[in-house]
């Protein structure tokens, strides 16, 4: 079970690690930052496992991979938005940070509420029985997903 | 047959491909920047690879410079030495990265080109295909010459009519993401055509193009035509072949009437939160900035200028003018813009991105206003989260120095 932090619609990477939190490189200290202003109890509260439930057109705006290293690196599991916007859907790919698109989730969950995810089937459950399937990758980014990101996968001879 | 997407990639791929279909394309230029490079060269160093073309990279220095924190020099100071390991062949440190790739002819019609940050699209305003992709796919593209995409369906604007008086190439900008939101391009390309488009020189179809991902969108394009082809005339580094669309398939087409537009201004949170300047009332402004990738070129100075000559700038606000490089620095001081801005009481900063994300150079205080020419307007953008960010054309912007809240530059006798 990964407790859910929940989050509206249009969260721009502004919002996700403000630009003067991007100075750096290390992986800590960018979890530190992450929703540092949007969401201040994210960054202490956040455990291992935790999933982040987002509305519409998750990661809008600048291309920092600053943002999704900084929420792979603050432990959540996966992403679960009714959309994403393009830039930061590539990135988390890239990184190997789980993304997935489900359109119903949003709306029926609570902050703070608790959801189990099972990554390989993409299966939602919630702890009163509602389950809920997310959209399946397209076959060409579950590729990248499978070698473990873009690194591996152009290393394996791809592209 | 296409889409200037669809008819751009078929050619680089070399058969025809559809909206829908994932391509790998070989790519014209590769452009990371100080902030993202750092990222980009750890990710380009686990591919253990050479440069595919030192020739075909290009990094730049605009997000913050001079380094204005220890941090950013060191960070800077690691870029500089992978630079020299690499013999990267093209480093510019003169205005922002968009700005100085169209000046030194880096962007031509049907070029693809990726660079790590999402204002890429802006080099669609010469008909190439830019766009902003993260630092991860830009080391792979590094390494190989290479990047995947989905060819994107597109969204096209007819921009007919004539803009009146004070109304810019901004204004249509926001008019435009008012119009189908933030996301209303998500995944998609945007192209813009019409008379009022054609009617525009390469500055203002950059305006246009650069605010394509503020409706989330991969690339915004316009037509080459004869004014690409007299800019690039003794620029363009390589010879090239415009590419127009073919019996394109759009999956929206809107019209606006540039002739109905008036002065806009996009109010917080974001680029669709939409009102004419003259209909806000009275909303006290304690900072002014003109600059950007969208509106720091020398016609926006000289439309700020042209405003505040033989004006002052109001004293319950401070203003700052950044020039998207030094040749519009150079251009805009030998013409006395310069002159006029600082006499106004403007701070003139060096060539770069300045104030626009809030790490230098005029930051925002918790609870403060700006009204810039930017074209984002995200809480935390600019400094503190509770400041709020007002989006306007530089002649709002100008104008609104002068009275010291957001003004329709129509306004002022
Ligand atoms: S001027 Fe602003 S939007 Fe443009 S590249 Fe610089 S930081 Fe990004």
């Amino acid at each position: 079970m990964g407790r859910i932090w929940k989050v509206s619609d249009n969260i721009s990477t502004d919002e996700i690690i403000p630009g003067r939190y991007n100075v750096t490189t290390d992986r800590a200290q960018l979890a530190q930052a992450a929703f540092i202003e949007y969401r201040p109890d994210y960054a202490p509260g956040v455990r291992p496992g935790d999933v982040v439930v987002a509305g519409r057109n998750f990661g809008m705006g600048s291309s920092r991979e600053h943002a999704p290293i900084a929420l792979q690196a603050s432990g959540i599991q996966a992403i679960v938005a009714r959309s994403f916007a393009r830039i930061f859907y590539r990135n988390a790919i890239n990184i190997g940070l789980p993304i997935l698109v489900c359109d119903e989730l949003h709306g029926a969950i609570e902050d703070g509420d608790s959801l189990d995810l099972d990554l390989a089937t993409g299966r939602i459950n919630l702890p009163d029985g509602r389950t809920f399937q997310v959209e399946p990758l397209p076959e060409f980014v579950l590729k990248i997903v499978q070698a473990g990101g873009i690194i591996p996968f152009v290393q394996a001879g791809n592209l | 047959m296409g889409t200037m997407s669809e008819e751009i990639l078929s050619r680089k791929v070399g058969r025809e491909v559809r909206a829908g279909e994932i391509v790998i394309v070989p790519v014209d230029y590769v452009m990371a920047h100080d902030q993202t490079s750092p990222l980009a060269i750890e990710s380009f160093r686990k591919l253990g690879k050479p440069l595919f073309d030192p020739q075909r990279t290009i990094i730049v220095f605009d997000h913050i410079i001079p380094a204005a924190t220890v941090q950013a020099a060191t960070l800077q100071r690691g870029i500089r030495s992978w630079m020299a390991e690499e013999q990267v062949g093209n480093f510019l440190q003169d205005g922002i990265c968009h700005q100085v790739l169209v000046e030194r002819g880096f962007v031509t019609p049907g070029a693809v080109i990726v660079g790590a940050d999402s204002h890429s699209c802006t080099y669609g305003a010469l008909g190439a295909f830019g766009t902003g992709m993260g630092s991860t796919d830009i080391a792979v593209a590094l390494a190989t010459g290479k990047t995947w995409l989905r060819v994107p369906e597109t969204v096209r604007f007819e921009l007919t009519g004539e803009m009146g008086e004070h109304v810019y190439a901004k204004d249509l900008a926001l008019a435009m993401c008012g119009a189908i939101g933030v996301d209303g391009a998500n995944y998609q390309a945007v192209e813009y055509g019409g008379s009022a488009v054609q009617a525009m020189n390469i500055s203002q179809r950059m305006t246009l193009a650069n605010m394509a991902i503020e409706m989330g969108g991969k690339t915004g394009l316009c037509e080459p035509d004869d004014v690409v082809d007299a800019y690039l005339d003794g620029r363009a580094r390589t010879p090239y072949e415009p590419v127009l669309p073919r019996d394109p398939q759009y999956s929206r087409v809107i019209e606006i009437d540039a002739s109905d537009l008036q002065p806009m201004v996009a109010m917080p949170p974001d680029p669709e939160h939409l009102a004419p300047a003259n209909e806000l009332g009275d909303v006290a402004i304690d900072q002014v900035f003109v600059g950007t990738c969208t509106n720091g070129r020398l016609d926006d100075l000289e439309i700020a200028a042209r405003v505040l000559r033989g004006r002052t700038i109001s004293s319950n606000t401070r203003m700052v003018v950044t020039p998207a490089s030094r040749q519009v620095l150079l251009q805009a001081m030998e013409r006395g813009y310069i002159q006029t801005l600082v006499e106004a009481g403007a701070t003139v900063t060096n060539p770069g991105c300045g104030p626009c994300i809030g790490r230098h150079q005029g930051v925002l205080a918790a609870g403060e206003r700006a009204i810039t020419t930017q074209n984002r307007n995200f809480p935390g953008r600019m400094g503190d989260p509770t400041a709020e960010i007002y989006l306007a054309s530089p002649a709002t912007a100008a104008a609104s120095a002068v009275t010291g809240y957001i003004t329709d530059p129509r306004r002022l006798s």
